[in-house]
C-alpha cells in the first residue's frame, strides 16, 4: 500500500526527519489560507499515489497568494495519470540546492533489507541504478539487529556526501530505517533530500507499506485509501480479489497467480486479448466464485469468460457449486462462460456443473481457444 | 531417489487443528505420507485424524521422530512457528501460509542461514515425491513417479504442467513449489542444486514468473553448474508494469526489471528450452526424454 505524500511526511516528522512546513488543503480557499500561514513562496502539490507528479503538471512552485489561488484552482480536480486530485499539499518552498537520495527497501536477491544513499537525488533512482550503479552506496542490513550506527556513517561516506552534512544525512538514514522497520515498510524513500544552509530537509516522501503486514499496522490500514482508479478494480478490491483490469474482451477467472497469468498469456497466444487478471485465491468457497463472476460480467468489454480452476486447496466441487449459484443470480447468462476444472475433486465438480448454462472443457488449451473464439477474436 | 522428501519422511503439521491444517492432514495421510504429529500451542494431548497433537515442535520431534514440518499457521503467527521449526533442527520445513509480512520472512531467512534446514515457501504448495510422500497441499492424483524434476513459484501452474506431463507419460521425481513471495527459503538455484545430485532426475522443468531476478540467477547457475537438461516456462508475458499479479512477488517494476521476456532471454541463453504454453513445455520434455 502506498501512502500519500502528506501521510508519509507525517510519519517522517514523528520519526524526527526534517520536513518543510506544510498544510493539506481540499479547496482553493483552504490552500490560500495555508499559504498565508506558511508564507510565500510555496509549492502546491497534488496528493496522488503516483510518481512523476511534477512532470505531469501536478506540482507548482508559486510566489504570491494570487498564484496559489490559480495553481490550486488548476490542480484540484485535475486527472493525473488516471487519478482524480481532490487534495493538495501546500508546502514552504525550499531553495534549490544539492539534491540527495536516501532510501530503504528489501533486496529480494539476498532477502535482506538494504539502506541506500546517493548524491544523485532529484531524478528517478532506478534510472541512476541502471546507468551508474556505483553512484548509489548500499549497505545490507542484518534484520536480526537492525541498522548499526556505523552502517549509516559508512553509507554516507561511501556515497561521497559532503562532510558538513554527513552527520545530518546519517541521522536521517537511521531514522528512516527505524521507521521502515517499525511500520512494516516495503519501500521508504526521500528523493530529494535537500541540503540547505540549516541542514537537510525531506522535500518528497515515499512510504509503501507491506500489504501483508497491514493487520498489525491498524492506523496505517485505516488511512489506506482506495487506490483503485477504476470502478471494477474497486469492486474487485471490495470483494477481496487480486484483480488487474486490462484492455481486452476475454474475461479470466482462475486460482493461483501463476496459473491466472498463464491463462492471460495463452489468451494472447491464441489470438485473443485478456480483459483482466482475477485470482480467486486458495480455498475459494461458492460465494467468492459468485462474486468473481459478478466482477467480470460487470466489465462491459467482456465478450466471453474463461474460468480455469486447478484444485489444490480449492476443491472442484466447491467451485462448481459456486459457478451454479452465481449463474442462478442472472436471469440469463450475459456472456458465454467456458469452464475448465482439474485437480482436487474435479470429477465431482464436473458432475455438479450445469452444462446447459456453461461450456465445459477438460484441457486448458481447449478452454482458452473456445473462449477466444466465443469472444470473436482480437479487439 | 528424490529430493527433500521421500517415503521415510516423518511429517509434523504445525497448525493441524485449523480448517486447512485438518483437511490437508487427511489428504496427506490418504496419499501415504507419514504424518506422525501435529503441533498447536495449548492443544497438546488432542488428536486430529488419529494424529497426536503436541504443544511444541520439540515435543513432537522427541516423541515421534519427525524430520519434516508443514506449516499452516496464520500470517501473524507464522514467523514464530517457522523459528520454532528451525529451532527443532528439522531437515525440511514447508511453509504453506500466504501473507506472511516480508520483514518477518527476512528474519526467518536470516536464522535459516545458520541452520542445515531446507525451508520451502512461504506461500507455496509444498513438496511431493510421487508414489512416496507429499508435504503440503499438492493434489496427489495428478502426479506419477518418473524422471522429471519440477520447481515452480506457482502452485496451480505446477499442477497444470504436471497434469500435461503425466498425460504424456512423463512422471515426476519430485516437485518443489518454492512459493510466490518476494523472499522465500529454497529458491531456483538451491532446488536445481538438489536435483543435480539426484541420479533419478533426468530433466528439470523450471516454472518462473514475473518479478525479482531469481530466474536470471537460475540461468547463470544452469550455465555454469547444471548438467541435467532444463526446460523452462515463465508466466506473465502479458502483465503490465507496476501491477502486482496476485503473488506478492509477481510484479514488473516501473523501470522494467523483472519482465518475463528478460527471464526468458536469460534462460534461453543458458541453453534452457523455454515453452510458450504448458503444452510446449511438455513437448520440450518429450524431445529430451523421448
Amino acid at each position: 500500500m502506498k501512502l500519500q505524500e502528506f501521510q508519509a511526511k507525517e510519519l517522517f516528522r514523528e520519526a524526527g526527519i526534517p520536513t518543510p512546513t506544510s498544510r493539506l488543503a481540499r479547496t482553493v480557499e483552504e490552500a490560500v489560507v495555508a499559504a498565508e500561514e506558511i508564507g510565500c513562496p510555496v509549492a502546491v502539490k497534488a496528493q496522488v499515489q503516483v510518481g512523476g507528479r511534477g512532470k505531469a503538471g501536478g506540482i507548482e512552485l508559486v510566489e504570491s497568494i494570487d498564484e496559489v489561488r490559480a495553481a490550486a484552482n488548476r490542480i484540484l480536480g485535475m486527472e493525473l495519470k488516471g487519478y482524480h486530485v481532490d487534495r493538495v499539499l501546500v508546502e514552504a518552498a525550499v531553495e534549490p540546492a544539492n539534491e540527495l537520495y536516501v532510501g530503504v527497501t528489501i533486496d529480494r536477491g539476498v532477502g535482506r533489507p538494504v539502506a541506500m544513499v546517493s548524491t544523485r537525488g532529484g531524478v528517478d533512482i532506478e534510472t541512476v541504478a541502471a546507468e551508474d550503479p556505483d553512484a548509489i552506496a548500499r549497505e545490507q542490513i542484518d534484520p536480526a539487529f537492525g541498522m548499526f550506527e556505523f552502517q549509516a556513517r559508512k553509507a554516507v561516506h561511501e556515497a561521497g556526501i559532503d562532510r558538513s552534512v554527513a552527520d545530518d544525512v546519517a541521522a536521517v538514514l537511521t531514522a528512516l530505517y527505524d521507521l521502515w522497520e517499525e511500520r512494516d515498510g516495503s519501500d521508504a524513500e526521500i528523493n530529494p533530500l535537500l541540503v540547505t544552509d540549516d541542514g537537510v530537509v525531506a522535500v518528497d516522501a515515499v512510504f509503501n507499506v507491506d500489504d501483508s503486514a497491514l493487520f498489525r499496522q491498524p492506523d496505517l490500514a485505516a488511512v489506506a485509501e482506495a487506490t483503485a482508479t477504476d470502478e471494477l478494480e474497486q469492486r474487485a478490491q471490495d470483494y477481496g480479489f487480486d484483480y488487474v483490469r486490462l484492455d481486452g474482451n476475454v474475461g479470466i477467472i482462475g486460482n493461483g497467480a501463476g496459473l491466472v497469468m498463464t491463462t492471460l498469456d495463452l489468451v494472447e497466444h491464441y489470438g485473443g486479448d485478456p480483459a483482466n487478471f482475477l485470482d480467486i485465491g486458495g480455498g475459494a468457497k461458492a460465494d467468492r466464485v459468485a462474486n468473481a463472476l459478478d466482477t467480470v460480467f460487470a466489465d462491459g468489454r467482456v465478450e466471453a469468460v474463461v474460468f480455469n480452476i486447478f484444485g489444490g486447496i480449492t476443491r472442484g466441487d466447491e467451485v462448481a457449486t459456486g459457478i451454479n449459484e452465481a449463474l442462478d443470480r442472472f436471469d440469463e447468462i450475459p456472456k458465454p462462460v467456458v469452464v475448465r476444472l482439474a485437480g482436487t475433486e474435479a470429477a465431482r465438480g464436473m458432475e455438479i456443473l450445469d452444462t446447459d448454462r456453461v461450456r465445459v472443457e477438460s484441457s486448458l488449451e481447449d478452454a482458452v481457444q473456445a473462449a477466444v473464439a466465443a469472444a470473436g477474436g482480437r479487439t | 531417489m528424490s529430493v527433500l522428501v521421500d517415503e521415510n519422511s516423518r511429517v509434523v503439521v504445525q497448525g493441524i487443528t485449523g480448517g486447512e491444517g485438518r483437511f490437508h492432514t487427511e489428504q496427506m495421510l490418504e496419499y501415504g505420507t507419514d504424518v506422525v504429529a501435529g503441533v498447536v500451542p495449548g492443544k497438546g494431548g488432542q488428536a486430529v485424524a488419529g494424529v497426536p497433537v503436541y504443544d511444541t515442535v520439540s515435543a513432537a520431534v522427541r516423541a515421534e521422530n519427525a524430520d519434516t514440518s508443514v506449516v499452516f499457521v496464520p500470517p501473524g503467527f507464522a514467523a514464530d512457528a517457522l523459528f520454532e521449526a528451525l529451532d527443532a533442527d528439522l531437515d525440511v520445513v514447508v511453509a504453506i501460509t500466504e501473507g506472511v509480512p516480508t520483514q518477518d520472512v527476512s528474519r526467518v531467512s536470516r536464522v535459516l542461514d545458520e541452520t542445515d534446514t531446507h525451508l520451502v515457501g512461504p506461500n507455496g504448495p509444498g513438496v511431493i515425491t510421487p508414489g512416496e510422500t507429499k508435504a503440503g497441499i499438492l493434489p496427489g492424483n495428478v502426479f506419477e513417479p518418473g524422471p522429471v524434476g519440477l520447481v515452480s513459484r506457482s502452485g496451480t501452474l505446477t499442477y497444470q504442467i504436471v497434469d500435461s506431463l503425466t498425460a504424456r507419460g512423463f512422471g515426476q521425481s519430485t516437485a518443489v513449489g518454492i512459493g510466490g513471495d518476494p523472499i522465500v527459503g529454497t529458491g531456483f538455484v538451491e532446488a536445481l542444486r538438489l536435483f543435480e545430485t539426484d541420479p533419478d532426475t533426468e530433466a528439470v522443468v523450471l516454472c518462473g514468473e514475473i518479478g525479482g531476478e531469481d530466474e536470471e540467477a537460475a540461468a547463470s547457475y544452469i550455465d555454469e553448474q547444471v548438467e541435467t537438461p532444463v526446460v523452462g516456462f515463465v508466466a506473465g508475458r502479458t502483465a503490465p508494469p507496476g501491477r502486482r499479479m496476485g503473488h506478492a512477488g509477481a510484479i514488473v517494476s516501473g523501470s522494467g526489471t523483472g519482465t518475463a521476456q528478460n527471464k526468458i532471454d536469460a534462460l534461453e541463453s543458458a541453453g534452457v528450452s523455454v515453452g510458450k504454453t504448458p503444452a510446449e513445455v511438455v513437448g520440450h520434455v518429450a524431445d529430451l526424454l523421448g
